[in-house]
């Protein structure tokens, strides 16, 4: 068993007393989950805890390293002497070895989330024995022997079924993918692997970033312990000045850019590309109407000249945002799809927004982006303004319109409406 | 035709429905700040706060009552793409 920290095939790594590293190193790994890039490829952390009663196995790895996995298992433990084997998060990456686990120790309970319950079922698809299964809340203990686990509600970081598995005793924090990083090294510690700050942000930048009021949330359930090692499911193990992975994940959820708005006015965010100035038109207008709301403080960019990046950075602290879009081949242009495609990275569930543009035969880029609105679950609250070629004053007042009425979504000043969906032509009412 | 009212509270918007809608058929035309993810009743995305006139809904499916659980729903919750109104007036908003 290696006492130095480095990894060796076929042996458990010590982390604590009687706590063992069961992982496998993938450094060659390049893309992971086809939307990460990784220069150090990675490590499927998985982790046995002995208590005088017995085993607890914390995750597993991936199903292609099972083999690694399972050699330096049964080096610590045998089969009959697992009593519990903790799901933290079920994406496969974590569970590629448990049908085996679970074949191998059937004595042993499933101890996993409530919402993991039925992604369990897609994962192990036959013998599954729904006896075995325990779904844990934060009331929870699971009884070692001299060692108690409890879990931590975190759930969306990132995936509704996420927790955190607590021992006490120990000061031992089994945090899934929460202080991770797609970082493969095989000295194993943080204080003795290369440099994996950039790593450690940019893994946080992509996978928890969209869900920052949850890390929030976990935050204040994880800053009170008293923090001794961080063992988590990909990258280093953080066991020198675990707190400052702590602290470092609460700097990295403020917003990223200082909102000038300090919350005292809602903010909209006028986006629009334009072949022959006709949407560019439209979308001054829609500013001029929105900009007659009192509360709302309107910003306008031309998608011409800008990069999805820092736009991403202004929409994740927008309340609102309105996209204007030329028609070109019955669809809308590829700057704006750029930019809604960009969108994943942030949360944007619940903002309000809109779509407006000019076009020539058929105009469909304006029903399409409300669709790609709708889709990101952003509330659409009232039709986008389309427009055949030049808009007329008409037409730009009701541009104006509708820059107004989603200023007026903002800052909850709508009038009351009454719609009779069981009348003839409901929805044009 | 049996009819219903729904009060979608964020927006300010009073609906008149046949009986027996699921509130997902109206709120996303309309633009209530309701999201949807499976549509199905699977994936807990669309929850969904009964402000009041709840006893005007159908009772909700076993597959609901366990997606409510699962996802630690409140007794005022119910799924807004598997909750029928069936008459009365019924007011929600998101949560």
């Amino acid at each position: 068993m290696s006492r130095t920290g480095a990894v060796r095939p076929g042996e458990p790594v010590a982390i604590a007393p009687d706590v063992f590293w069961v992982g496998a190193l993938d450094p060659d790994l390049r893309q992971f989950d086809i939307i990460l890039r990784t220069a150090n490829g990675t490590s499927y952390n998985a982790y046995a805890v002995r208590g005088s009663e017995g085993i607890a196995v914390i995750d597993t790895v991936k199903a292609e390293f099972a083999e690694d996995f399972f050699a330096r298992l049964w080096s610590c433990c045998r089969p009959d002497e697992i009593r519990a084997i903790v799901l933290n998060h079920l994406e496969p990456d974590h569970t590629g070895a448990l049908p085996a686990l679970l074949k191998a120790a059937p004595q042993a309970a499933l101890y996993l989330s409530y919402p993991a319950l039925k992604m369990l079922k897609g994962l192990v698809k036959e013998g599954l024995d729904e006896a075995r299964i325990i779904p844990v809340d934060e009331d929870t203990r699971v009884e070692l022997g001299g060692r108690t686990l409890r879990f931590l509600h975190t759930p969306y970081l990132h995936w509704p079924d996420t927790q955190c598995t607590w021992v006490e005793e120990d000061g031992l924090l089994f945090s899934g993918d929460v202080f991770g990083c797609h970082f493969c090294d095989s000295r194993l510690f943080n204080d003795r692997v290369g440099d994996f700050r950039f790593s450690f942000d940019y893994y946080y930048q992509h996978i928890m970033r969209p869900f920052r009021e949850h890390v929030l949330t976990a935050l204040d359930l994880i800053e009170p312990l008293a923090l001794k090692l961080v063992a988590p499911a990909h990258g280093p193990i953080l066991r020198d000045a675990p707190t400052s992975y702590v602290r470092r994940y609460r700097q990295l959820a403020a917003p990223l850019l200082a909102n000038e708005a300090g919350g005292r006015e809602k903010t909209l965010l006028v986006f629009y590309i334009s072949a022959y100035g006709n949407t560019e038109r439209m979308a001054q207008a829609v500013r001029n109407g929105a900009e007659g709301v009192d509360g709302v403080r309107v910003s306008m960019y031309d998608l011409a000249g800008g990069d999805p990046g820092p736009f991403v950075d202004l929409i994740e602290e927008a309340d609102g945002l309105v996209f204007g879009s030329p028609t070109i081949n019955g669809d809308a242009v590829k700057p704006v799809w750029d930019l809604l495609s960009s969108l994943t990275l942030v949360k944007v569930k619940g903002k309000v927004g809109g779509a407006f543009g000019s076009y020539g035969w058929s105009g469909e880029a304006v029903g399409l982006v409300e669709d790609r609105l709708r889709g990101l679950k952003l509330r659409v609250p009232r039709p986008g303004v389309k427009v055949k070629l030049i808009p007329t004053d008409e037409e730009l007042e009701n541009c104006a319109a509708l820059g107004r009425e989603l200023a007026e979504h903002l800052v909850g000043r709508v009038a009351s409406r009454h719609i009779d969906f069981t009348a003839p032509n409901a929805l044009t009412a | 035709m049996p009819k219903a009212q729904v009060t979608f509270e964020d927006i300010n918007v009073t609906v008149t429905v046949p009986a027996g809608t699921r509130l997902i058929e109206v709120s996303e035309k309309i633009g209530a700040g309701l999201t949807y993810g499976c549509r199905e009743g699977e994936c807990g995305t669309c929850m969904m706060k009964i402000v009041s006139g709840s006893e005007h809904l159908a009772t909700p499916s076993v597959l609901e009552d366990k997606v409510l659980k699962e996802n630690y729903a409140g007794v005022a919750n119910r799924l807004a793409c598997q909750a029928q109104v069936l008459g009365g007036h019924v007011v929600v908003r998101p949560g």
